[in-house]
């Protein structure tokens, strides 16, 4: 029987939960690296035992860790991560022009197709890549050096790039996003970039139709559908079925389209699940009610699954990261909490347990089907 | 031979326990001790100073014989103790946090 591993990265440590493909018992292993933030923890789909963490702190800096053996060991491997040529300026919370300045690798994602080759994207805003197991690292500068750069700003969060997407019909197609410049899309696997934020209006800038400045939580695809793209925008979900040169809306009859993640079911390209939060200004669910809403129609129409959700007093966060599908039959749905439980859903979300309750603030997870 | 004491976290990513010691070529200096350091260490690249600049990282102290080192130059000779190993060179997170 197939089993199943959760790689969950916590704001103290990361930690591996595992269970074989009924999801029904759990084993919690860690944390690995206690004490340190573990923005994201995440496997190579081309060998499931090569894990890469990314590492850091506020004391000692930014680390990767890799492990061979699927997390039972590690080894600290690259953590140079310069910017390449001219370092140039973006626009600080204030307006004023701040040299770009690294601070922390907020996403990892490993090629589809060789578990040496790993993108990382950093704070402030830029996509590394590594060919040689995270040895070294080297900057794909066109990004970061795109004409809009100079007017990118921070989201609240710092200017990170947190979310890449590597198609999986074109290797040469990335799609990246960035808070708070918006989405990206390069065609030559990151020779040149795209700004493709037509269609977002987002009412925190002064031209809500701008070209870039868009607060862009998460981007979600399907890979039977590599030209769909879904959106958890700061305020807003989102929709394009053409690779992003057009956006609609689709938060339908959300309870409040603000939230951070946003996933899609593994097996039915327009299942999409997002987790209201309140408002930019309150992080918690609305009514203190934990509920994932879920979309059978790419969005507009959303349901709400409560079942072993809490529903009254609860004001935890689901971050941006913190949310993902297995690919078993039916699809399990898993997010993390910013107090600290993890929850799972086995049955494509119509209900949840908790499998562990009490971890530091989840940043990430992510989950691996086992042979 | 210098002693080194490191923080917590340190010792747990450097896979040590107790002091580490680090002999240096030249005349022991914050900068020759820390480059004997990285090199029998290479996971510490990094977590201590900048590695483009070479600064010191904002929350990293150096104290040593009950003075604090952090922001003599890197280059100044190590108090006589240190260099004879009668005291540590001690690095640590500086405290923070609430």
């Amino acid at each position: 029987m197939s089993g199943v591993r959760v790689l969950v990265g916590t704001r103290k440590g990361a930690f591996i939960l595992t269970s074989d493909g009924k999801r029904d018992d759990w084993t919690v292993d860690g944390p690995h690296f206690g004490g340190w933030e573990i923005y994201h923890l995440t496997g190579s789909p081309a060998e499931p035992d090569r894990l890469y963490a990314s590492q850091s702190g506020g004391w000692f800096g930014q680390l990767i860790q890799r492990s061979d053996d699927g997390g039972r060991t590690w080894e600290t491997v690259g953590n140079d991560f310069a910017y390449s040529g001219e370092v140039g300026q973006h626009l600080w919370y204030d307006g004023t022009p701040r040299p770009w300045e690294f601070k922390r690798i907020w996403h990892l994602e490993p090629s589809r197709h060789d578990p040496d080759t790993v993108y990382a994207g950093g704070e402030d805003a830029a996509l590394y890549l590594t060919t040689d197991g995270a040895q070294k690292w080297s900057e794909l500068t066109a990004l970061r050096q795109h004409p809009t750069g100079p007017s990118w700003q921070p989201g609240a969060g710092g200017m990170c790039l947190h979310t890449i997407l590597l198609d999986p019909a074109d290797r040469d197609r990335i799609y990246v996003a960035i808070s708070a410049a918006g989405a990206f899309r390069s065609d030559d696997a990151g020779a040149s970039w795209l700004p493709i934020n037509k269609g977002l209006r987002s009412g925190e800038i002064p031209d809500t139709d701008s070209e870039v400045g868009h607060c862009v939580h998460r981007l979600a695809q399907h890979p039977s559908r590599p030209d769909t793209l879904f959106m958890q925008k700061h305020w807003d979900v989102m929709r394009t079925d053409d690779a992003g040169a057009n956006w609609r809306e689709v938060s339908g009859d959300l309870p409040t389209d603000f939230g951070f993640p946003i996933a899609v079911h593994a097996h039915e390209p327009e299942t999409i699940y997002v987790v209201p939060i309140t408002s930019d200004s309150l992080h918690y669910p609305p009514e203190g009610k934990l509920r994932v809403y879920r979309s059978r129609t790419g969005g507009e129409h959303w349901e709400p699954l409560t079942e072993g959700l809490p529903q009254s007093h609860c004001y935890v966060n689901v971050l941006r990261d913190a949310m993902a599908v297995d690919t078993l039959d039916p699809c399990g749905v898993y997010f993390g909490t910013t107090g600290g439980q993890v929850y799972h859903s086995a049955d494509g979300g119509d209900t949840w347990a908790p499998i562990v309750r009490d971890l530091p603030g989840v940043l990430s997870v992510e989950v691996q089907v086992l042979p | 031979m210098i002693r080194v004491v490191l923080p917590a976290h340190l010792k747990n990513l450097a896979h040590v326990t107790g002091e580490v010691r680090v002999e240096v070529a030249g005349p022991p200096t914050q900068r020759e001790v820390l480059d004997a350091l990285e090199a029998a260490y290479p996971m510490l690249l990094g977590t201590i100073r900048d590695r483009h600049s070479g600064k010191r990282r904002p929350f990293v102290r150096f104290y040593a014989c009950e003075l604090d080192l952090s922001n003599e130059s890197p280059d100044d000779p190590l108090p006589e103790e240190v260099v004879a190993g009668k005291e540590p060179f001690i690095v640590l997170g500086a405290m923070a946090g609430g």
